[in-house]
């Protein structure tokens, strides 16, 4: 168990100065057809790990990893992965919700992926919050490095899609890791950090509680959450 | 599209929250799930929806107007179907935290609970003590009254059923509730609320009944200890409304490895001899641009709603509901942003009490100055549905809309499904809260799995591919 906070706790979501140093939690979420990489990108980028065999999504669906930008600056990524819900169009609202970031991915030697990662962006851009970063992904960079006729989409062709939908462009390898912490980084430093709310800014404060088992909460009243 | 598996251990029909409880369950125990709404949502019958959709499903508007624009952003509203709230120290908070869906979701206190004394123009409203000191300060109660309830109170927080010198020399397994407060010699309006507003039973019939009172100091146990975790009410209540649930619920299923198909009818129960052995199904796309997809598949066992199951259900009451939205707080609720109140039969010459329920932006189910108060009772007559609700309608002053439609029946299944393997739930009753939604699942769990659900430690020990 990696990065494991107290049960349901939201931890300081938002930002908070100590001093001059800056700390901002944001809701990531990925997107994309079936297979062509979400979760081995989450995993590189937060385990530097890489599985050839990787199978569809059971489990890694709640990874956390900071990023420093600099001496003062952290931003800490809340990732969901769509733990294979979007197979079948079944993902839940709850998913979308409060999202501050996307990572929309395709795989560059599947043309239909593309088409289908349009599609989810139009979702978002539907669904989500107004001011949602989204990033333009395309996985398996690797695949093509020896072999470059297995490119289905030019970079210039998704490039320009990128600019005309406002979004960040990447071409990555969950396997070799090229640009994959460069794709996290751009997306912390585009996000608004001084507004950094909680993921839903309206919530914390009076009446807001952590859940938590029984017998360790403490005796009686006062135990509201400190977010 | 990926294939459908042929078999699976369970074929779970729709999403309503004990569907969502017991399909992550299962999936979390290691059993291959597939899990179908024949919606395009999740929730069912216990959905949350946005002022547009609940406009058309009452249909309380004139065809080409568009009533909810004057409501803000359609997606600023989630407005629960059923009326219910979380126990603080209930069964469901202590499942969302075993399988850490606690994750997905944030609480936040309901403000307060409140009873109403008295009807018509008489009637006042009442913060429902929770504690000794409560107890003293209530206006409820004059004040040799409330000696007598500080002192009931303190005998119930001592309680041990077990412990027959903690009963007061009552024979606590034949005694009955009447006894109980006969020996504390509370008043009837005392005994009102105690069992309506802290017991939380909709009918007096728990008063005579022999070898009741153990359960009903139970109900005040979990109705104080509720109180005592976070302060202001026994209540939690799920940011965005209780939709969120059934869809917390989902995630950790899938997580676990559970299919999700919505927006998939049910063609065909398939069975072998008496025993249903699997389903043939079609999937129907949302954006209508793919040719619907059917498919047939197995399952050692089927689980679902009553929806799923018209002849397999017989209906054993009917529940009023009336969805008021408001623009001020409840009055006698010193402005709460949120409350339960409840109006106890007896007050008003009912069988059944009225409830209210309320929340409002501070719940994000609303933009700021709106409040949802949804009022509810079971039905007594067969007509008349709207004066059934009055006494309710009396408290909440202003209306801006109100969405009523017929009462709606409630279901339980005919048999437990030992015979044809189908294990339905019943529908979501007339009660404030969860706790008679966990005995279900808990109930189907153990005539569809032989054994019983252990809440404590749902997660420990299962591995994760990824970790978590």
């Amino acid at each position: 168990m990696a990065t494991k906070g107290p049960v349901g706790a939201r931890g300081p979501a938002g930002s908070s100065r100590g001093g001059n140093s800056r700390f901002a939690q944001f809701k990531l979420v990925l997107l994309g057809e079936s297979a062509v990489g979400k979760s081995s990108l989450v995993l590189r980028f937060v385990k530097d790990q890489f599985d050839d065999y990787r199978e569809s999504t059971i489990g890694a669906a709640f990874l956390t990893q900071t990023i420093s930008l600099d001496d003062q600056t952290t931003v800490k990524f809340e990732i969901w992965d769509t733990a294979g819900q979007e197979r079948y169009k079944s993902l839940a609202p709850m998913y979308y919700r409060n999202a501050n970031c996307a990572v929309v991915v395709y795989d560059i030697t599947q043309a239909s992926s593309l088409d289908k990662a349009k599609q989810w962006i139009k979702e978002l851009q539907r669904q989500a919050n107004e001011n949602i970063i989204i990033a333009l992904a395309g996985n398996k960079l690797d695949l093509v490095t020896d072999q470059p006729d297995k490119r289905a989409i030019t970079t210039a062709d998704a490039e320009a899609y990128a600019r005309e939908s406002g979004l960040l462009f990447f071409e990555t390898s969950a396997k070799t890791s090229e640009n994959v912490r460069e794709l996290f980084t751009a997306i912390a430093k585009k996000l608004p950090l001084d507004q950094a709310g909680p993921r839903n800014p309206r919530s914390g404060g009076r009446g807001g509680v952590e859940l938590r088992p029984e017998n360790t909460s403490t005796q009686g009243a006062g135990n509201t959450c400190a977010c | 599209m990926d294939d459908i598996a042929p078999e699976y251990d369970a074929i779970v029909l729709g999403t309503g929250l004990t569907e969502c409880i017991l399909s992550g369950v299962l999936s979390v125990k290691g059993q291959k799930v597939l899990h179908i709404d024949k919606n395009d949502h999740y929730g069912g019958e216990a959905a949350s929806v946005n002022i547009e959709a609940l406009f058309k499903k009452y249909g309380n508007y004139t065809k080409g107007e568009e009533p909810w624009k004057k409501y803000g952003r359609v997606n600023d509203w989630n407005i629960d179907l059923v009326p219910k709230l979380l126990m603080s120290s209930g069964e469901l908070t202590n499942i969302l935290v075993s399988t850490d869906v606690t994750r997905y979701l944030e609480f936040r206190q309901v403000a307060g609970s409140y009873v109403q004394q008295g009807s018509g123009p008489k009637a006042t409203v009442a913060k429902v003590p929770s504690d000794a000191g409560e107890a003293l300060r209530s206006s409820l109660m004059g004040i040799f009254e409330k000696r007598r309830m500080k002192s009931f109170i303190e005998w119930v927080g001592t309680f041990n059923v077990d412990d027959s010198t903690s009963h007061k020399g009552l024979n606590i397994n034949t005694t009955t509730m009447k006894d109980v407060y006969d020996k504390f010699g509370l008043e009837i309006g005392t005994r009102d609320f105690i069992g309506h507003a802290m017991a939380l039973y909709t009918t007096d019939s728990y008063i005579t009944e022999q070898g009741k009172a153990p359960e009903t100091i139970e109900r005040i146990k979990l109705y104080g200890n509720s109180v005592a975790r976070y302060g202001k009410s026994p209540y939690i209540y799920p940011l965005y409304g209780l939709g969120e649930l059934p869809q917390g619920f989902a995630r950790l299923s899938a997580i676990y490895g559970g299919t999700y198909m919505l927006n998939t009818s049910i063609d065909e129960v398939q069975y072998d001899g008496a025993k249903a052995v699997g389903i043939s199904a079609t999937m129907h796309d949302r954006g209508g641009d793919s040719e619907p997809m059917k498919f047939t598949t197995k399952a050692k066992k089927i689980l679902g709603d009553p929806s799923y199951f018209p002849g397999k259900v017989q209906v054993v009451g009917h529940v009023l509901k009336a969805i008021c939205i408001l623009n001020h707080p409840l009055a006698g609720t010193d402005n709460s942003d949120s409350a339960q109140l409840i109006i106890p039969q007896s007050q008003v010459g009912r069988k059944n009490d009225i409830y209210i329920a309320v929340v409002s932006s501070a719940h994000n189910v609303c933009p700021k100055g709106y409040y949802i108060a949804i009022v509810s009772t079971i039905s007594e007559t067969s007509a008349n549905h709207h004066l059934e609700l009055a006494p309710g309608f009396e408290r909440l002053g202003r209306i801006e809309e109100k969405f009523m439609g017929p009462p709606i029946p409630l279901y339980e299944p005919l048999e437990s499904g030992a015979n044809d393997n189908i294990f339905i739930s019943k529908s979501y009753d007339a009660t404030s809260h969860f706790e008679t939604t966990t005995d279900d699942v808990k109930e189907i769990y153990h005539r569809a799995e032989g054994h019983e659900l252990v809440v404590e430690g749902l997660r420990e020990g299962t591995n994760l591919v990824g970790g978590e």
